[in-house]
């Protein structure tokens, strides 16, 4: 092709896009003039160059857009209708810029359609234009007369205007850096408006320099051989401790760093590229649509690494569109809901660690919960009971699931079947999340959180069966170290294995099994290193057999023969010179199969939300003993889950009796019908008080939910606190406190309930969910209606607040405010000082018993003295009512 | 004319015993594999990753390739480094042998009772003193179907 053409086509690429930017600007803003001089420039920049290369029909359509721009430049209102017709012309001059571009010539046909439209416009406005004839734009400076060899055409400007149009017109810098083009040159300053800018000469064309895209690549290529080698050497000089190497070696890195740091600069382009096309698209769109719709970008500078830029470029515009279309009401309904008619997208990136965020929220309608719902149980995804269950949050997570679009009508616009799975799909393949939150009436916002580049990038060097693999650094959260008798050790629950990590269950998986590296005859071992990553929403433990250090990656393509194996994502070339796989999460994820884990997910995500919600949902363990009744603990009471073989199982002075942890368990069973297992696995619940263990023999271990805990029905059994309905099931909540006494006779016991009359009403604090999840049921066994907090502070304000509680409990040692803290602080308020204060704490010791009474605790429980506690709670309750 | 212009070189390689010929011009380079790295989940006629100056290759066993039994020789192991469409791949054989002029004319079509896993791939026979040689087809060799997904 045509040097010259080649350039001419790239350029009017280019100014065509700032073209369509800016003429959806001028429409929000017909009287900044400054807008509009812009795109007059622009267009007629086109057309010169046009008439220059001899391209007719390209001239002639830039000629008619130009005289219908040339009158709103002479104070004619800039009409819909017109800049339709002027956006219409672009969209042509486009088309055939593209067959230029392939056929190296302009297409036959003929414009003439756009262009009668376009001078019939021009005639229709001509009447106001003439009246405001002759505008007398007030110019600054000295005008250089200008001489014309030829007539005008009709509508054309004399370069005296032109000239002005130029002068005029600064070059908005912004939005040459949102659309991250080579900035023009700037127009020139004549010698008479010096001196000029700083600023302004910076933005000059000389600045910046046309590179291919090959020319990158090849570059970015060769940079990653050089971090190899890099890699390389380092590792050798690793191997020699005193080389004359080293100090060389460290500035070679050192300069290696930086080319590596600057070719990615080169690389990077700002994410305005990927939204230059959303205004004139919402544009349309709220036209077809008949709303009115603001779009804001912010943020638009952010860069990042153009490969990633290009593939999320559909996601964003899709979405957009969703917003649109989807997202906002129309404005009469807009109205009717009280909020301002004109509806708002809006567009952010910026950068976080790594990573770059972009969040695109809407002021609409929000999400529709029962809509999503209902069609999350007609596909199947989810059974209508447990959808019941769900929170909004979670059902809205359905919107992502493969095949989901909520599109109720088929619209021009979107719904066409492809939703946000696509999108979220899209966002996966470079290692990206996505996440919604929406508020009915409200409004919905996205979130999607993706790494700055793909091509080089940390991992964790792991060994599993002998061999190494890399796994991304940006989706592992954190190591633990599994050890058979530490605290993070691997439990199951029936073959699932998890880990108990910070009041989270995690589903682990064995990447030796996962890629079939296990032999056939493999036991479950239970130790191991545990990568904890996360995917999406679901976050996971994949065990591997040892950990060595990070890495920076260069990502090779894999051979197009491997590429069918979903678990790797790639492979490259270690230090060491040696070939290693490196793990997809996502496919890891695929491969452990979805059920547990997005049951966890679930509990987990439920676990959050009460956190932030503050309601009071508790983890439940759900089994069967006995009876094929369902029955259920607080699973934050359960130290382990165990599954033994039964022939360990002794019977000792007449009980059941394990040897466990050096120790002797005695095993207890809730009933005369639980029937020990004479062989195979039996499984048990294990309790422990921090040296005393039993174990509660169960049948079989049904599940773990995530359920409000509202006991209906109080037991008359001893062991049973109550009923519950659990997940559509009446279940029976097992009173874990009587039966430790059970096993240990020395468990002190005792059936104190508080004297009939008012339910009395207890406030307890404990900063850790364990303890508040353990004492709760316990509480409310005992006949107390109990509310349990987190922080002595937020207590404090309740208090402050006027909520009044027959009795405080509070831990003592807690995090910004302790006991002690908090009962001067109670003492201190007139209304409170007589409320009795009971003191929790695993440390007892004759100073803190001295201070307890200087600050006024009423009585002082050693923490796992559940007896105690009820006994203390019974003689406060007393006190009180004798007073 | 000489006879230059019907005669051919091979790469000769020996595998289970048998002797293959590959055309010359398809080969890169003869290599001794280091520092493979097997790959999980892969086909199993698929040996390994490895690094050769800068590149990584996949390598294919061929006794695998061809459905050749038996266990490999006890002497160092050969590749053949081979490309195709831009990517690069190591064959691994068991021995790498002479390389040899061969006339096009003397080149018989592969008989038709021959292992169909060997016939797949197998671009015709010479007959030389005293055995076989069978020339391969480097495309179809590569050539592995469809992946099965074990997992």
């Amino acid at each position: 092709m045509d040097d010259l053409l080649q350039e001419f086509v790239t350029e009017t690429h280019e100014s065509l896009d700032v073209v369509d930017v800016e003429l959806v600007r001028f429409e929000q803003e017909p009287n900044n003039k400054k807008i509009l001089d812009n795109i007059f420039r622009l267009v007629h920049t086109i057309k010169g160059t046009c008439g220059f290369l001899s391209l007719p029909r390209l001239e002639a359509l830039a000629h008619a857009a130009e005289t219908l721009m040339g009158k709103f430049r002479d104070g004619a209102p800039a009409t819909g209708e017109a800049v339709t017709l002027i956006l219409a012309t672009i969209d042509r001059i486009k088309d055939i810029l593209q067959a230029l571009e392939s056929d190296q010539r302009e297409p036959d046909g003929t414009d003439s359609d756009l262009i009668s439209e376009l001078e019939r416009v021009v005639k229709q406005i001509a009447q106001p234009a003439s009246a405001s004839a002759a505008p007398p734009s007030q110019t600054v400076g000295i005008l250089t007369p200008q001489v014309l060899e030829r007539p005008l055409r009709p509508g054309e400007v004399s370069l005296d205007e032109l000239e002005r149009a130029f002068r005029e017109t600064e070059v908005d810098p912004s939005v040459a850096a949102r659309l991250g083009t080579p900035a023009k040159p700037a127009p020139r300053e004549t010698a008479h408006n010096a001196p000029a800018k700083d600023d302004e000469s910076k933005s000059g064309g000389s600045q910046s320099i046309r590179v291919t895209v090959d020319t990158l690549e090849q570059l970015m290529t060769m940079v990653s051989e050089l971090v190899l080698t890099r890699n390389q050497l380092l590792e050798i000089v690793r191997r020699h401790e005193d080389s004359e190497f080293k100090g060389p070696l460290q500035r070679l890195s050192n300069v290696t760093a930086e080319l590596q740091e600057g070719v990615m600069k080169t690389r990077m382009q700002p994410i305005g590229n990927a939204w230059q096309k959303l205004p004139r698209i919402v544009r349309d769109l709220a036209n077809e649509l008949g709303k009115e719709i603001d779009l804001e970008m912010h943020g638009a500078e952010t860069e990042l690494d153009r490969q990633v830029l290009d593939l999320i470029k559909d996601p964003l515009t899709h979405m957009v569109r969703n917003s649109a279309d989807h997202g906002l009401e129309s404005s009469a309904d807009r109205q009717a809901a009280g909020k301002p008619t004109r509806g708002r997208i809006r567009l952010s990136a910026y950068h976080e660690g790594g990573q770059i965020v972009i969040e695109i929220s809407d002021d609409g309608r929000g999400l529709n919960t029962s809509r999503i719902k209902a069609k999350a149980v007609a596909q199947g995804l989810v059974s209508s009971e447990e959808a019941e269950k769900l929170s909004e949050a979670q059902i809205h997570k359905f919107i992502f699931a493969p095949g989901f679009s909520t599109a109720a009508q088929v619209t021009n616009v979107s719904g066409r079947g492809v939703g946000m799975d696509v999108v979220r799909n899209n966002i996966d393949q470079i290692g990206g999340t996505i996440d919604v939150r929406s508020v009915a009436g409200m409004g919905a916002s996205f979130t999607i959180k993706i790494p700055l580049t793909l091509a080089i990038v940390s991992a964790l060097i792991v060994e599993a069966g002998g061999d190494r693999f890399a796994i991304p650094q940006l989706s592992v959260m954190e190591l633990v170290r599994a050890r058979g008798n530490s605290d993070n050790r691997i439990e199951r629950i029936k073959s699932t294995a998890v880990l108990r990590l910070r009041d989270k269950l995690l589903p682990l998986v064995r990447l030796t099994k996962v890629l079939g590296l296990e032999p056939a005859d493999a036991g479950a071992r239970d130790d191991g290193f545990i990568v904890v990553v996360q995917v999406g929403t679901q976050t996971f433990g994949i065990v591997v057999d040892g950990v060595f250090h990070t890495e920076e990656i260069v990502v090779k393509p894999m051979s197009s023969k491997l590429r069918n194996i979903p678990v790797f994502s790639g492979n490259t070339i270690l230090g060491d010179g040696s070939v290693i796989m490196i793990i997809d999460p996502n496919g890891i994820a695929q491969s452990i199969g979805s059920t547990v884990s997005s049951q966890l997910a679930a509990a987990n995500e439920t676990n959050v939300t009460r956190e932030v919600a503050g309601s009071r949902t508790t983890s439940l363990l759900v089994f069967r003993a006995g009876s094929t009744q369902t029955k259920a603990v607080p699973l934050g009471l359960i130290t382990r889950l165990e599954e033994i073989d039964a022939r360990k199982i002794e019977l000792s002075n007449g009980r059941h009796m394990v040897q466990y942890r050096n120790h002797l368990m005695p095993l207890i069973r809730m009933s005369e019908d639980v029937r020990v297992k004479g062989e195979g696995a039996q499984p048990l619940l294990v309790f422990s008080d921090g040296v005393r263990s039993i174990a509660l023999v169960v049948d079989e271990i049904v599940d773990i939910v995530e359920e409000r805990l509202d006991i209906q029905v109080a037991s008359e059994n001893s062991g049973i606190i109550g009923s519950a309905v659990i997940r559509g099931h009446a279940t029976e909540i097992i009173d874990v406190g009587h039966f430790l006494p059970a096993a240990f006779e020395d468990w002190f016991r005792s059936k104190d309930r508080p004297t009939a009359g008012r339910i009395k009403s207890v406030l307890l604090i404990d900063d850790s969910p364990f303890f508040r999840d353990m004492l709760t049921p316990v509480l409310q066994a005992a006949g107390y209606e109990v509310m349990s907090l987190g922080a002595a502070r937020d207590a404090l304000a309740l208090l402050k607040a006027g909520r009044r509680f027959d009795i405080v409990i509070t831990d003592i040692d807690m995090p910004e405010m302790d006991g002690f803290e908090f009962a001067e602080a109670m003492r201190r308020e007139p209304s409170l000082k007589n409320t009795p204060i009971i003191a929790l704490s695993s440390i007892v010791s004759p100073e803190a018993l001295e201070r307890g009474q200087q600050v006024g605790f009423h009585d002082y429980v050693a923490k796992f003295d559940r007896q105690g506690l009820i006994a203390a709670l019974k003689e406060q309750a007393e006190v009180g009512q004798a007073a | 004319m000489s006879n230059d212009e019907h005669l051919s070189e091979y790469v000769t390689a020996g595998i289970g015993g048998q002797m293959f010929g590959l055309p010359i011009l398809s080969v890169q380079d003869v290599f001794v594999p280091d520092r493979l790295t097997r790959v999980p989940l892969s086909q199993p006629e698929i040996a390994g990753v490895l690094n050769l100056r800068g590149r990584i290759l996949t390598l294919i066993d061929m006794r695998r390739r061809l459905g050749l039994e038996g266990k490999s020789s006890d002497g160092q192991a050969m590749a053949i480094g081979v490309e195709s469409r831009g990517e690069s791949y190591g064959l691994l054989v068991d021995s790498v042998g002479e390389v040899l002029k061969l006339d096009d004319r003397a080149r018989e079509n592969s008989p038709i009772n021959l292992d169909p896993r060997l016939a797949r791939v197998c671009a015709g026979i010479h007959r030389l003193e005293g055995q076989l040689l069978v020339v391969l087809d480097v495309d179809r060799i590569l050539d592995l179907g469809p992946a099965s997904m074990a997992a």
